[in-house]
């Protein structure tokens, strides 16, 4: 059982698994990051973004690349309109009253979902050239699989250098350490506000459209399951911090990948119990994560 | 130039600023001294548009900032460099400064202005790349103060410069507020150290319990014996 072959292919799957709780870890952090808010309608804009990249390809019949810009688009979009609606008006108010909130839109886009799409699982066709398998030096793995870690590694790249050298990205991190002085340096928080739910939700919905494309299905509760390993995987690496996000990402990605093929079954379908546990182990070790911010001088 | 007419300001029920009116003239230095809670912090903190006051009015250059948001108290030239430096510790040097130079459209004014903070404080040029939460207290001052000059103030609101730094980088502080004030750049300054304050000030008000208790010339206030008595160790 235990062959190199095996082993390797196992490592693909980790690396996909990692790289889809990397996408949404990144967004629950950026947001976490600026507004304090655990956003729990996180996973439904992965859920949204799965149906949204499923219409694009069967009723627009639109090539693989649309079903994932569209849906990151639309779905980035209404993050902002969300965050409009839903967040801004209770900003100020207890931290308590925004995550409610955020529990609210998920129940309603969960409800939405149900009633309007059926809870039955729809199927999802990948074009031929995505399932198309390839064999390199004994290891198996489908094209797909290469399309999940390029394009999470690439939009990882390019949210970090938006990150670090824009002024965009500079004031995003300047806001989660004090949105208060952010404001007084001339900056409006507010349009950095909606530029962190753009981003939030747009790579939530590329990491559901992924996410439905690997396992084939999507249904209104698809995102609800990732959602939650992506928090997970946001404390692991230190909420707040978006390497950390990435990190914790592939870390939660491969224990659980590697947990699931190396026991045997009566044991592996605790899986989601197992990422918990990993969870306690970290924050007993390191309670802030294991990138988040020490206390930082404030004096 | 600015004029605070009748501010009211409460913390939740607490009633901060009882009536606060000032005035400050285009190149002057005025001082806003007085004990700990007297209201001086949150005077300029509501200048600035953290804090909205409940009464009143604020006037600046025809301009009223009583419900803008700060963001564009900011771009009117209304700069307020906060208590406490508040730098961004996980920011680098260079990026504090241009962050607070976002906002401008002027690239040429924003490079010269550049040059200017980094010849008033060349030790920020020297650790420009490095993260300002490494920084000494000093040094932290002098990077809040080399951020506030990057949005081009016309008004400063300059709030607890010299607390808590050594004597030598006070000197520095001191030194760089009468450059800036030979740059025509306008100062409303709050300290607590009110000797230095009156030095360097043309004007002072003094507060005691959100409200105004005296004001006047910063000289006649350093002579007045009560003032004396009360604020400059008799």
């Amino acid at each position: 059982m235990l062959t190199p072959a095996y082993i390797a292919q196992q490592f693909i799957n980790a690396l996909n698994m990692g790289s889809i709780y990397a996408l949404v870890a990144i967004g629950l952090t950026v947001v976490y990051g600026i507004l304090r808010l655990i956003n729990f309608a996180h996973g439904d804009m992965m859920t949204l973004g799965a149906y949204l990249g499923l219409a694009v390809l069967t009723a627009l019949a639109l090539p693989a690349w649309a079903a994932l810009l569209i849906p990151m688009l639309v779905v980035g979009a209404l993050g902002v309109l969300i965050e409009r609606l839903a967040y801004r008006p209770l900003r100020g108010a207890p931290e308590v009253a925004m995550l409610i909130t955020s529990l609210a839109i998920s129940s309603l886009i969960q409800n939405g979902a149900t009633m309007t799409l059926t809870a039955q699982p729809r199927p999802v066709r990948l074009p031929a050239e995505l399932t198309q398998r390839v064999d390199v030096l004994g290891v198996n793995f489908a094209v797909m699989d290469v399309v999940i870690v390029g394009l999470a590694v690439a939009l990882m790249i390019a949210l970090t250098l938006f990150v670090q050298r824009t002024t965009l990205g500079i004031a995003m991190r300047a806001c989660s350490e004090n949105v208060r002085v952010t404001q007084l340096m001339g900056v409006d928080v507010n349009r950095v506000i909606a530029v962190a739910f753009a981003i939030s939700a747009g790579l939530a919905a590329v990491a559901g459209v992924l996410w439905s494309g690997k396992f084939g299905l999507v249904d209104p509760f698809t995102g609800f399951v990732p959602g939650l390993k992506a928090f997970v995987a946001a404390v692991i690496g230190g909420i707040g911090n978006i390497p950390g996000a990435m990190l914790g990402g592939y870390l939660l990605g491969f224990a659980e990948v590697f947990f699931v093929a190396f026991t045997p079954p009566e044991v592996s379908g605790y899986r989601d119990a197992f990422v918990f546990v990993l969870l306690l182990v970290v924050l007993l070790v390191r309670p802030t994560g294991l990138l988040g911010a020490r206390e930082v001088n404030r004096a | 130039m600015l004029s605070v007419q009748d501010l009211h300001v409460y913390y939740g029920r607490i009633h901060a600023l009882k009536g606060i009116s000032l005035q400050v003239s285009a190149g002057e230095i005025v001082a806003l001294i007085g004990s700990n809670g007297a209201g001086k912090t949150t005077t300029l903190t509501t200048l600035s548009g953290l804090l909205r006051p409940r009464e009143g009015r604020i006037l600046f250059e025809g301009h009223d900032l009583t419900h803008l948001p700060a963001h564009q108290i900011v771009r009117l030239g209304v700069v307020h460099c906060p208590e406490g430096r508040q730098v961004f510790a996980r920011l680098s040097v260079i990026e504090n400064l241009r962050l607070a130079a976002a906002h401008r459209a002027d690239r040429d004014g924003v490079a010269r202005d550049l040059e200017r903070v980094y010849a008033l404080f060349p030790i920020l040029a020297e650790r420009r790349g490095q993260y300002a939460g490494t920084l000494s207290g000093g040094e932290q001052q002098m990077l809040a103060i080399g951020r506030a000059l990057m949005s081009r103030p016309r008004l400063l609101l300059l709030d607890e410069p010299s607390l808590g730094l050594a004597p030598m980088v006070v000197e520095t502080i001191f030194r760089v507020i009468e450059a800036l004030r030979r740059d025509g750049v306008t100062i409303l300054l709050v300290e607590q150290n009110a000797y230095q304050a009156l030095r360097l000030a043309d004007r002072a008000y003094v507060m005691e319990t959100g409200y105004i208790k005296a004001s006047g010339p910063a000289r006649a206030l350093a002579d007045d014996p009560a003032v004396k008595a009360a604020y400059l160790g008799g």
